[in-house]
């Protein structure tokens, strides 16, 4: 009696060896995981450390303060061979952004209409776009890359036969050269004013849908937001005395002289990075519209509401919901697959690296920068598409 | 009452044909090519495209293309110096029929090339019973695969023993390397894709962080970057006098960033098996290792098949990029054949592109047909 009492009275965890308790076991695994991690680590700084040290390198970001010594084909911001390496690390970085977000909205235009087109009643379309999904997503994009980067080399003229086209463009095998705008005095009122006009737009667009709730009728909007936006800022240009004027290309013996030039590099690297993230966008675009229930469109014809308003208004939003997440990650993936420019010499991020890690040998640095550039560009793009998608959910009662 | 004799036919009459306009030939165009004003607008754009872009195509492929000949003259016009009409653009097949042994195996010598077919043969009998879903013993045919096979693999491929003369990898090349390093990817990222998966969801915080850093650097990272990293900093992290193998240090660079991947793909499996299996198996007073092994594995794996399969298309994909840091894969190879003055000409660089294009797609379309195969066979309609 007394035994059973004192049994009741222990209400404690039951007594085991330490050996089995598995908080005490969990707590042993991971202290020998960081001592063996702390371990490798310590041989490797060691290592390296002792590596360096032979190869006279010191380590460190000073040498970013150096001389560069080399040109880049392209720049958005001033650059040449005598500026520094941190300089040439800003310009692949300014590049590498530019390929990846105008890659990023051609690879949805295209992706989105492929995907559309594939679930075409038309056989014809809906068996083209099955096919170029089907070429593009088996072939290694670096390959596509390549593909186009020897197509634009070879096929296109040489630069005594540039083609030329309207508005002073002309296309040869070194790119495509256009007139490059020179933004004179007051040109900053005219940017201002197409702020403003998008600004007044969007609250313009608010007024509208919020009296068409309370009221049901429905005030114009596009004559409004085109004055707001091409309308204002023409004003101010006119009203500043036109501060925008053309270094227009001339052709020369050799070479086209003046203008602005974008290269084969990017046109190639964009056109294949876009078109090969297309096959995949498209996918995911197909997923998304099949899994809408067919009982949200024939819903939507019983109401009476036209194929193009339905599929806006009641099909795509609920698509979206489906479409988001893995479309982020194909975003992702095309920045990351931006570092390919490296293979024809487009001055990105990983290219311009690559240069100076071969000249100053700074190996562990440089890496350093890429990782620290890539995941920090992943983290804000996942957010951004998180807090897209947390928008677009269904609000569930 | 007169009497009404009700009328019942006896014999069936045969079904009205239906309206010419609605079926045959017609009927399928009306309804699929010309159904709206629009829909025949779109066919009528999609057939000249089609026939703006096909002819031009299947001309410079089979009917401009030069089969034969020795060097670069068969390819080239009369003004870069061949013997082809001026205006002449067609795909040098020569130079491909030329290069086709180096495409396949580098480099390596030509009295030792059995070795890396007679692997290949080796790798074919092994993979075929595996892929297929009735053969029994999967098992076994999975240790042979991915344990005994690369042992006698790489003493084939390497030799320096059994009186095999010994092949440097600097030799290796082509194809055989772009699949060598694939299969070492999945190989390698198999296991360490599950553990860091195991290790993501498990309730040790320390072992979950160091997983998730992991998985999520390499992941954020392109692959590229961590090609770089094997091939310029593990040498800096050895100590003084050791050199690692260039390929190994891509097959070190290709892992790492497959277990990341893969351990996602995995992880998906185990979230989706049902938490009344962990907690039977749990009841059952299994340890953890015995349910992962026995209970949940089995199930998440046959859950993400076709998700493995399909980033193993990446990984295969992927490995082209190693001839970035200067090896010699299948793209490599023809990448440094352009510069051949034997066959250098303006179309023998499209000629190696569309053929290594070819070489890839088709081994990639394969894999995703068969996992599309997969995803059917496994679908035994249980999903909720």
């Amino acid at each position: 009696m007394a035994m059973m009492q004192d049994k009741l009275a222990d209400s404690r965890a039951p007594a085991v060896s330490p050996l089995y308790d598995p908080r005490i076991r969990g707590l042993f695994y991971q202290i020998v995981t960081v001592l063996a991690l702390v371990g490798i680590v310590f041989v490797i700084v060691t290592n390296t450390a002792d590596n360096l040290r032979r190869a006279n390198i010191s380590s460190g970001f000073g040498f970013l303060q150096g001389r560069a010594g080399f040109d880049l084909g392209q720049s958005l911001i001033e650059y040449s061979s005598d500026h520094t390496y941190l300089r040439a690390l800003e310009v692949g970085f300014i590049n590498t952004l530019l390929v990846a977000v105008v890659g990023i909205a051609l690879a949805t235009a295209v992706g989105l209409v492929i995907g559309i087109g594939r679930l075409s009643s038309n056989w014809l379309i809906a068996r083209l776009c099955t096919v170029y999904v089907e070429l593009f997503r088996n072939i290694p994009p670096l390959l596509v890359i390549f593909f186009w980067y020897v197509t634009v080399i070879n096929i296109l003229p040489q630069v005594r036969a540039s083609i030329a086209l309207p508005l002073d463009i002309f296309i040869n095998n070194r790119g495509v050269y256009f007139p490059k705008p020179i933004f004179g005095e007051g040109f900053d009122f005219v940017a201002i004013a197409f702020v403003v006009g998008i600004v007044l737009s969007i609250m313009h667009a608010r007024w509208v849908s919020a009296r068409q709730m309370a009221t049901g009728k429905r005030a114009p909007v596009l004559p409004v937001v085109l004055a707001l936006i091409v309308g204002l800022p023409l004003v101010v240009y006119f009203i500043q005395g036109m501060p925008l004027t053309f270094d227009v290309p001339t052709a020369g013996k050799f070479n086209l002289t003046g203008g602005s030039n974008i290269g084969p590099e990017f046109v190639s690297l964009l056109l294949a990075l876009s078109l090969y993230t297309a096959a995949f966008i498209a996918e995911i675009v197909r997923a998304g519209i099949r899994g809408v229930p067919k009982g949200q469109s024939e819903a939507a014809n019983a109401l009476g509401v036209r194929p193009g308003l339905a599929m806006r208004l009641i099909v795509i939003p609920q698509a979206l919901r489906i479409i988001i997440p893995p479309l982020t990650s194909q975003y992702l993936n095309l920045i990351k697959n931006s570092s390919l420019a490296v293979a024809i010499g487009y001055a990105d991020l990983v290219a311009v690296g690559g240069t100076i890690l071969n000249q100053t040998g700074h190996s562990i640095e440089i890496v350093a920068i890429w990782m620290v550039f890539y995941v920090t560009v992943s983290l804000l793009t996942s957010l951004f598409m998180n807090w897209f998608n947390a928008k677009m959910a269904l609000v569930e009662r | 009452m007169a009497m009404v004799t009700p009328f019942m036919r006896t014999d069936m009459l045969e079904p009205e044909q239906a309206p010419r306009q609605e079926s045959g030939v017609i009927g399928w165009l009306r309804h699929n090519l010309f159904g709206s004003i629009f829909d025949s607008v779109l066919t009528i754009l999609a057939l000249l495209f089609l026939i703006a872009l096909l002819p031009p195509i299947f001309e410079w492929l089979f009917v401009n293309a030069t089969w034969r000949g020795a060097d670069r003259s068969v390819c080239a016009t009369v003004a870069q110096g061949g013997t082809q009409p001026d205006g002449w653009s067609g795909a040098c097949w020569a130079y491909v029929g030329d290069y086709f042994q180096q495409f396949m195996y580098g480099t390596y010598p030509m009295d030792q090339r059995w070795r890396p077919s007679l692997v290949a043969a080796l790798f074919v009998i092994l993979l075929a019973p595996l892929l297929i879903p009735k053969v029994p013993h999967k098992g076994w045919n999975a240790l042979a695969l991915f344990v005994v096979f690369p042992i006698i693999a790489a003493i084939l491929l390497l030799g320096g023993v059994f009186g095999l003369p010994f092949v440097e990898t600097a030799m290796w090349g082509g194809l055989m390397v772009t699949l060598i390093i694939s299969f070492v990817g999945i190989a390698v990222s198999l296991p360490f894709g599950i553990l860091l998966a195991l290790g993501r969801r498990s309730k040790m915080p320390v072992i979950k962080m160091l997983c998730v850093a992991f998985i999520e650097l390499i992941r954020g990272v392109p692959l590229i970057t961590v090609l770089f990293m094997a091939s310029v900093m593990l040498p800096l992290f050895l100590p003084a006098g050791w050199t690692i193998d260039k390929l190994l240090r891509a097959l070190v660079g290709v892992s790492i960033f497959a277990s990341a991947y893969m351990a996602e793909v995995i992880r998906g499996g185990l979230q989706a098996v049902p938490k009344g299996q962990y907690e039977g198996a749990d009841s059952l007073g299994l340890s953890y290792w015995q349910k992962m092994r026995l209970v949940v594995m089995p199930q998440a794996i046959k859950l993400v098949i076709p998700g493995i399969v399909n980033t193993f298309i990446g990984m295969f994909k992927d490995t082209s990029l190693v001839s970035i840091i200067s090896m010699y894969d299948l793209l490599g190879i023809v990448k440094k054949s352009f510069s051949d003055p034997t066959w250098v000409s303006p179309v023998t660089s499209l000629t190696g592109l569309v053929f290594a294009g070819t070489v890839f797609w088709l081994f990639c379309f394969g894999m995703s047909r068969y996992s599309g195969f997969m995803e059917r066979h496994l679908d035994t309609g249980h999903k909720r």
